[in-house]
């Protein structure tokens, strides 16, 4: 079965506007893309960590807590976005790892560098992206967004948004 | 402008007041190195845990007030705390965080070699030396030991300077909050894993310590995640099970009532707890199997007053807070007068069950992440802070809260958790280590 959704073009184009929606702060429809079971996941030894449960993560968040992350955001006494933050992710093309359209199941990585802004500091990140998406009602959803930044141990300032 | 404060002890504990501080504790640079040169090396200090280095050979370096140092496990299975420089020309021996040495230290530069312990082993060329003084300079000794190393249930901790009090009295009833911490483990032990969270704030280490002891600041400063928690919780009963997350996130948003209810106690050198009746951690899902456990290995009654313990924090001053409950310690490492780096760790208590282990992990990752829902309001307040103080018209800072005369002449009391004698108690104690071996300039 071919629907179409499998397609280099069709996977790399969830990412980009994935991170789009990010840049223009839409968060409620960014939330949208996740799976009922998605993750977004940050691990604290970058791509050298196995799992988010015997080793401790920056974030690891289920659909519940990016919803609370994303209602304080909005909130106006959120002190630490007055200003507010703003992020800007540069990606490179978006490499398909592995695609199972039998499965509905298709792993890209995608190096990138994000930038956070807020006042007169700029933060620079940068690591790669591992996106496992899967086919949920006929449409691609995130079913992880994984972060694996260069260095995550290392002493970090306040990231305020979504890398 | 680097005289103001060198040398004169007076002018030192002028900027602490009974009621209220100075600025300059938080801005001043010299003040800063003068606190690097005596205040963090006149107090004890927690370097790292002995779980960290568990065989003959591994190894942990850490800065501690501008001391490169590495901890080291010995082959009897002790544990010794070096400078981390070769006797030679001041390499550093070793420049990985941690790892293991072998059975000896080997200078990349000319390959000087230490033993374990830091005494000389061997070196090129050595004829070289015959005839010469090396044998009776610094440089022939070896690597310089620390003298003042205590290992407390396994938690590090050092003095730098020769002079200063004994570990136990430096420390005194505060180290129970190490032994609560300790005895959560039905064998006895913890072992640190997880790995750290590492966060960099723009803001003076004394302004971080004293938030730990503040209880009137999460209603206003965590608003926004609180209610934001409570508007995602509506429509659930108060007894439904919550999910980990919300069960730590939601009590942050207790009233003033709560606090102040909730106790405090101050003792000598600074050192305080917070939360001695019950703290937002008491209220934690029980877990049976793991309760049996603790029953089994410290009887009934004993086993109960453990885990009926768990305050909100214990400050061993300066640079260790502890939360007994869920496990976690927060490690204070100040880098400049306005740069601190604050690491989180998390426990795994042996012998019990994973449970406790992810209530550690999943609290500092939502509380003392680069990317925490909670601390962002705190940072960037700390951040403000630093900045406002520069404004001219007022350099004080009030501390005035349930302030009475003569408080200070009782050094161990319990009060109302809202009171800021928990912080007025930290400035005493900061005034005092910084101007005991102060020479005053004639």
């Amino acid at each position: 079965m071919t629907d179409g959704l499998f397609t280099e073009d069709v996977l790399s184009r969830f990412v980009e506007d994935e991170a789009a929606l990010l840049d223009d702060g839409r968060y409620d429809e960014w939330l949208d893309l996740f799976a009922a079971d998605g993750h977004y996941w940050v691990p604290l030894l970058g791509a050298r960590q196995a799992d988010p449960h015997t080793h401790n993560s920056i974030a690891y968040e289920d659909r519940l807590l990016l919803q609370l992350r994303i209602e304080r955001l909005k909130n106006p006494r959120a002190h630490s976005q007055h200003p507010p933050s703003q992020g800007q992710h540069v990606l490179q093309r978006p490499r398909v790892v592995s695609v199972d359209p039998e499965a509905g199941v298709a792993v890209l990585r995608t190096p990138f560098l994000y930038v956070e802004a807020r006042g007169e500091r700029e933060l620079l990140l940068t690591g790669r992206y591992r996106h496992t998406l899967v086919r949920e009602a006929g449409v691609l959803r995130l079913q992880q967004k994984r972060v694996d930044l260069l260095q995550p141990e290392r002493p970090l300032p306040a990231i305020q948004l979504f890398i | 402008m680097f005289d103001r404060y060198r040398g004169r002890p007076d002018a030192v504990r002028a900027l602490v007041q009974d009621d209220r501080v100075h600025r300059d504790l938080y801005l001043s640079e010299e003040l800063f190195a003068l606190e690097r040169e005596q205040f963090f090396a006149a107090t004890w200090n927690y370097l790292g845990h002995a779980s960290q280095v568990p065989n003959a050979g591994d190894y942990l370096t850490q800065d501690i007030a501008g001391r490169p140092l590495v901890m080291v496990r010995q082959p009897d299975g002790g544990l010794k705390v070096l400078y981390n420089r070769c006797a030679h020309k001041g390499t550093q021996l070793v420049s990985d965080p941690c790892g293991n040495t072998g059975k000896f230290f080997r200078c990349p530069y000319h390959a000087w070699t230490y033993r374990l312990d830091g005494a000389p082993l061997a070196l090129p060329l050595k004829a070289g030396y015959g005839g010469t003084q090396l044998r009776q300079c610094e440089s022939g000794r070896g690597m310089v030991t620390l003298a003042n190393v205590v290992v407390y249930r396994d938690f590090v901790f050092v003095r730098l300077s020769e002079a200063g009090p004994s570990f136990e009295d430096y420390f005194g009833d505060v180290l129970q909050a190490i032994d609560n911490l300790v005895d959560r483990s039905p064998e006895g032990r913890l072992v640190v894993a997880g790995g750290a969270m590492r966060n960099i704030i723009h803001c003076n280490w004394k302004m971080y310590l004293e938030n730990i002891n503040d209880t009137v600041h999460p209603m206003s400063t965590h608003e926004s995640a609180t209610q934001a928690a409570n508007q995602l919780w509506a429509g659930h009963g108060p007894d439904d099970p919550k999910p980990m997350a919300m069960e730590q996130i939601l009590p942050f948003g207790a009233g003033y009532d709560f606090f102040d209810r909730m106790g405090g106690r101050v003792l000598a050198n600074g050192h305080s707890v917070l939360g001695v009746n019950f703290s937002i951690h008491s209220n934690y899902a029980q877990v049976p199997e793991y309760e049996a456990a603790m029953t089994a290995a410290h009887g009934v009654e004993r086993a109960a007053d453990i885990l009926q313990r768990s305050p909100q924090n214990a400050v061993l001053f300066p640079s260790l807070a502890a939360k007994g409950s869920p496990q976690a310690i927060r490690v204070i490492r100040p880098l400049a007068a306005d740069r601190t780096l604050v690491e989180a760790w998390a426990f795994r208590p042996a012998g019990a069950p994973d449970l406790l282990f992810e209530r550690s992990l999943t609290y500092n990752r939502l509380v003392f992440s680069p990317m925490s829902i909670v601390a962002h309001d705190d940072v960037a307040l700390f951040e403000s802070m630093q900045q406002g103080l520069r404004a001219d018209g007022n350099e004080w800072i009030s501390l005035h809260r349930d302030h009475r005369a003569g408080e200070a002449d009782t050094p161990v009391q319990t009060v109302n958790g809202t009171n800021e004698i928990l912080m007025r108690n930290q400035f005493r104690a900061w005034a005092h280590f910084m101007t005991q071996g102060m020479e005053a300039v004639a």
